[in-house]
């Protein structure tokens, strides 16, 4: 099943500058996984080497952060929309460069 | 020159010297990395007692390049012993480390900004600005224009009237914003993503955080490079007690703090119309659940802390907690704190001192331990909080009389003795 996923403009050059892509999976888990397999580099900015969300990115199912949910295990029905939200320093902005 | 360059707090991702602020591998808040060899070689006690009482005797352990440019004076205000309150409470022991009187705006943030816009000055900015509840808002505005440069800064709309005219009157651009201080400081990392300003909580903030650092040291050194066992301090973005802590590890590390001084357990405050930091604590939970704050303690009315994780680290890894207090608690402490030391805090103050006294009565500071308590703002600039529940008893006519009736009872006659000496 098809799922939207917003991505922030700090990952947008490794979606090729789209802001919101389709990915596949039946948990918020097995899309942020599917969006890996189709986004080289994605995955290791969302989860850390255990597979655990990283502390300072955010992710929403709708409009509901997934910590107050189920977390990677919260299942995703059609229709519905996550959003990757980075916190930095509680909003949008800058990331450093190499 | 000791700052090596940035590095990740998360993933230990090191970046050069230069105006970063996330990680840009995972999103991560960067912190300085210092040469901790080098200053341990320089920065001795000797030294810091050679120096004038400003927050720059610890210059080593601040990310700037050369001598501060504005904010020269800030630091080194009073740490004070509170014995009235001390006995009110049954407590051994109790400091007040005052900034309350902290030059030139009043409030601890002096210490930040006099970083900050320093920091803004060496990598050749024009404007700066910030998000603010109120009080970072006054030092960004003076500071700012000391350095005469532009400043704007953005607050909830709602706030208290001194705190928006002590940011006037610097001729700093003060733009109120409708909603929570969340809101604004979501718009002022959009701000100084497009402008490219230094916004000193956002992308100054590596920089800019450090400056709290000074508020520990000092309470160290004029204990004779000693630690109390307890400290209780406010939270708004959770920063503060942070950096108290990492002072304390510095101060350990280089050999500064007494080898047998006792860890200090650190407590954090919070208001209970916006607690999120304290819920996670008594929670056990390490990250943050938003809220929408009501309290009115203003200057801590942050729902979506910055730094509430680590906070929570800090508050359960030193042995430490966390408590809140209601607004009629806050008031009440804001008065036992004037009444019983002569020292007048803002409402944040009153959180502090609601939160030490709570944290005492159930044990969870032992009354034969130290304790410090730290005063962040002053009282003149929160006097809505207090201008419904104290007033002037009575007016009265010029007339001995009149104050004699006052009183309730007519003194002895004391005209004999004067005259009589």
């Amino acid at each position: 099943m098809a799922i939207n996923v917003r991505i922030p403009t700090a990952l947008r050059a490794l979606t090729g500058e789209a802001a919101v892509v389709p990915a596949e999976g039946k948990t918020v888990g097995e899309v942020i996984r599917h969006l890996g397999a189709r986004f080289a580099g994605i995955g290791p900015r969302i989860c850390d080497e255990t597979g655990k969300v990283r502390r300072f990115v955010n992710l929403y199912l709708n409009d509901e952060d997934v910590r107050f949910l189920k977390n990677l295990d919260t299942p995703v029905k059609e229709g519905d929309e996550i959003s990757i939200v980075p916190a930095i320093a509680g909003g949008g902005g800058l990331v450093a460069r190499q | 020159m000791f700052v090596k360059g940035l590095k990740c707090r998360e993933c230990g991702k090191v970046y050069p010297r230069d105006l970063v602020y996330v990680c840009g591998d995972c999103f991560g808040p960067l912190e300085i990395d210092y040469d901790y060899d080098a200053i341990r070689r320089v920065l001795t006690r000797r030294a810091v007692a050679s120096r004038p009482p400003t927050m720059w005797r610890y210059a080593e352990l601040l990310p700037l390049d050369g001598p501060p440019a504005v904010g020269v004076r800030v630091g080194c205000t009073p740490l004070l012993p509170a014995p009235r309150l001390a006995r009110a409470w049954g407590c051994r022991e109790i400091w007040i480390k005052n900034d309350a009187v902290q030059y030139p705006t009043l409030s601890f943030k002096d210490r930040v900004v006099a970083v900050a816009i320093s920091k803004a000055l060496e990598f050749g900015m024009e404007t700066v600005g910030c998000a603010s509840t109120g009080n970072l808002a006054n030092s960004v505005a003076a500071l700012a224009a000391q350095a005469g440069l532009e400043a704007y800064v953005l607050i909830p709309a709602d706030l208290e009237q001194g705190k928006v005219i002590n940011s006037l009157v610097y001729g700093a651009h003060v733009v109120g914003v409708e909603g929570q201080y969340d809101d604004v400081n979501r718009l002022c990392a959009e701000i100084a993503d497009r402008f490219g300003w230094g916004i000193v909580n956002v992308n100054l903030r590596p920089f800019y955080a450090e400056g709290s650092k000074s508020m520990g040291y000092e309470i160290f050194e004029d204990l004779g490079w000693r630690t109390p066992r307890n400290v209780v301090c406010p939270m708004a973005g959770g920063s503060l007690i942070c950096k108290l802590r990492k002072a304390e590890q510095e101060c350990r590390a280089l050999g500064l703090l007494e080898s047998d001084a006792p860890p200090v357990k650190y407590f954090g405050a919070q208001a209970a119309g916006c607690n999120p930091i304290v819920e996670m604590v008594k929670q056990r939970r390490d990250f943050v659940r938003p809220q929408r704050a009501r309290t009115i303690a203003k200057s801590l009315a942050i729902g979506n802390p910055a730094d509430g994780y680590y906070a929570y680290k800090t508050m359960t890894e030193s042995g430490g907690g966390a408590d809140d207090v209601t607004d009629e608690e806050v008031v009440a402490a804001m008065r036992e704190l004037a009444e019983s030391e002569g020292i007048f805090t803002e409402t944040a103050g009153g959180v502090t001192v609601g939160v030490a006294r709570k944290l005492v009565a159930a044990g969870r500071i032992p009354r034969d331990e130290s304790l410090a308590l730290c005063i962040t703002g002053n009282g003149l600039k929160t006097q809505e909080a207090l201008s419904g529940v104290l007033r002037v008893e009575r007016v009265i006519r010029p007339n001995l009389g009149e104050f004699e009736r006052l009183v309730g009872e007519r003194p002895a006659d004391r005209r004999l003795q004067i005259a009589a000496r």
